[in-house]
């Protein structure tokens, strides 16, 4: 048993009367990639954003390498600086150049010089074939392009957990294909990650483990073979008919 | 499934489109001029007869847009020159307005004068941009700690929001040396000053506040999920993009300073205004009054064009970050 990055116990988190968490348990072991499925609203964002405290929950807890960090006395900061984040909508900054935007974090938040974040953003971009394009302003990239750059400002400080939110939503096939490679490779050099998303044939190929998400709580959890293959509850069984009525089972 | 659409910041309306047949004109030599300079690829493309007659039909448009626009300002000038000339006072307005030995007379003195509003205009416009960003950035920040210091600026800044700026002056320029502080000055010049940084960082500070409110807050939360604290986002991330978009507004209250300071000349402080008003009160004829008008006019022009260009070349980048 490897050690458990991420951990959530019986958290709640509702929005006024709105209850978006019930009861929600996860644990992501080191190495590994949890998917979350499940209808849109049924929570999936939200509970990221909680992991990255962008929002505080109810009631529960989460811990990061053990250590509760819905604590109130925990350091925020230093939490994010040890999650990556990537949302759906790519979020960079329009006013810095790709590489400014890839360094930002590592020269500011971590005392890196500048010269060395340049070096290892280069690198970075490079291996995501991004490499021509740091000097280019995110306005100027596709939006595949742009959504890779993310992801490598997200990488950029040596993460140890990595929260992917729906990050191929607004991308054509093509594009998603380019992006889910990236994510494939990260996988590859044992990243741990959890990703949200609506492309089930991904989250069949790549994940360790699939969540399914229904009315705030985790309704059904396991391998990926055993939730899209035999899931074991009915609204579960649903979802995946409803999801694969619309083609997109196959990814 | 939520949209991605923080990408496009709301426009910021400050577009100043105010002449059809100047934008008309503007667009067909923007397309004219991608042809002719060559920036097109270089792949053995030769433009089609349609191209060439659309491109053709639009020069013929702006070409009458430009004629139209002649001829509509020529109209109105003749018109306003003839009503002017044949009004029953005009001989008498001219004698005291327009005459020119006044004027030449008076030219030497305004300018002198004028180095004084210069002076006063960028010293200000200095401590206003810091005192502005300061105020609206003191203004944002949260947590209770900062209640006082939230309410102390917001109450200042609609104290002299609503404080009429000739009040301030007076206050400040006669209402000081009143006080018989020690140390502090009584030169009419420095509190005219002082109290033109008062109202204007006001001002000021509200436009910063506006620019940094239109930032998306999920370039924030981008910020703080990479680490940042709430500073850093605001000095790295919020403040740049926030300022960009204010450029346009803040040149136009930098325009109207420069108007302002003709104000201080209240305090006996001798700038452009003061100096004609010495020559026009020695000789009761008003004409140096209107030399200090026209000379203002000549300086506020260019920054006020100045300003348009910014606006325009901004709203043609659709989006808000870039090279700028
Ligand atoms: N800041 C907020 N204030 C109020 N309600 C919110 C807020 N953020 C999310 N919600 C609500 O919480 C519910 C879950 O939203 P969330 O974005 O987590 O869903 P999701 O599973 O990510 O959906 P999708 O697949 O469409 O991205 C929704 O009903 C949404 O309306
Ligand atoms: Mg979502």
């Amino acid at each position: 048993m490897t050690a458990e990055v991420l951990r959530l116990e019986s958290v709640r988190k509702t929005f006024g009367a709105q209850v978006v968490l019930r009861d929600v348990d996860l644990a992501v072991p080191e190495h590994s990639v949890t998917a979350l499925i499940g209808a849109s609203g049924s929570g999936k964002s939200t509970l990221m954003r909680c992991v990255n405290l962008l929002e505080g929950i109810d009631d529960g807890a989460i811990f990061l390498d053990g250590e509760e960090i819905t604590d109130p006395r925990a350091d925020e900061d230093a939490v994010r600086r040890r999650i990556g984040v990537v949302f759906q909508s790519y979020n960079l900054f329009p006013h810095m150049t790709v590489l400014e935007n890839v360094t930002l974090a590592p020269r500011r938040v971590h005392g890196v010089a500048r010269a060395e974040a340049e070096a290892r953003a280069l690198e970075l971009l490079d291996r995501l074939g991004l490499a021509a394009k740091a000097k280019e302003y995110p306005d100027r990239l596709s939006g595949g392009q742009q959504q890779r750059v993310a992801i490598v400002r997200a990488l950029a400080t040596g993460p140890r957990l990595l929260l992917l939110d729906e990050i191929t939503a607004a991308l054509d096939p093509v594009l998603v294909g380019e992006v889910l490679s990236v994510v494939r490779d990260l996988k590859e050099q044992g990243m741990t990650m959890v990703i949200s998303t609506h492309e089930m044939g991904f989250a069949r190929e790549v994940a360790d483990r699939v969540c399914f998400l229904d009315d705030g709580v985790v309704l059904e959890q396991g391998p990926p073979e055993q939730v899209f293959g035999d899931p074991r509850e009915e609204r579960t069984r649903r979802f995946l008919s409803r999801v694969m009525a619309s083609g997109r089972l196959q990814g | 499934m939520s949209p991605g659409v923080d990408g496009e910041p709301a426009a910021d309306g400050a577009a100043g489109t105010d002449n059809i047949a100047v934008a008309d004109a503007g667009l067909a030599k923007g397309t004219g001029a991608a042809l002719a300079k060559g920036t097109v690829a270089d792949d053995g493309y030769r433009p089609s007869e349609r191209r060439l007659a659309h491109e053709a039909y639009r020069r013929g448009r702006a070409r009458r847009s430009a004629l139209i626009a002649a001829a509509s300002t020529l109209a109105t000038a003749v018109a306003l020159y003839l009503l002017i000339v044949n009004s029953p006072g005009w001989e008498v307005t001219r004698r005291t307005f327009f005459n020119l030995d006044y004027a030449r007379q008076a030219l030497p003195e305004v300018l002198k004068g004028l180095r004084l509003n210069l002076e006063l205009m960028l010293g200000c416009g200095v401590l206003i941009m810091v005192f502005g960003l300061l105020l609206a950035v003191l203004r944002t920040l949260r947590g209770p700690v900062f209640l006082p210091v939230r309410l102390l600026v917001t109450a200042y800044v609609d104290f002299f929001l609503g404080l009429p700026m000739i009040i301030c002056l007076l206050v400040m320029i006669t209402g000081v040396p009143a006080l018989r502080l020690t140390g502090v000055t009584t030169d009419p010049l420095l509190l005219g000053g002082a109290a033109l940084v008062l109202t204007y960082s006001a001002y000021v500070s509200e436009v910063f506040r506006s620019g940094i409110e239109s930032v998306h807050p999920s370039q924030r939360a981008a910020a703080r999920s990479l680490g940042l604290t709430n500073a850093q986002a605001m000095r790295y991330v919020v403040l740049p993009q926030a300022v960009r978009r204010v450029v346009p507004p803040l040149l136009n209250n930098l325009v109207s300073l420069q108007k302002d300071t003709g104000l201080v000349s209240i305090g006996g402080a001798i700038d452009a205004v003061y100096a004609a008003k010495i020559i026009a009160s020695r000789s009761f004829n008003f004409t140096p009054y209107l030399l200090a008008g026209l000379v203002f006019i000549v300086l506020t022009v260019p920054l006020t064009r100045f300003a348009d260009w910014l606006t325009a070349r901004m709203n043609r980048r659709q989006f808000q970050g870039g090279a700028v």
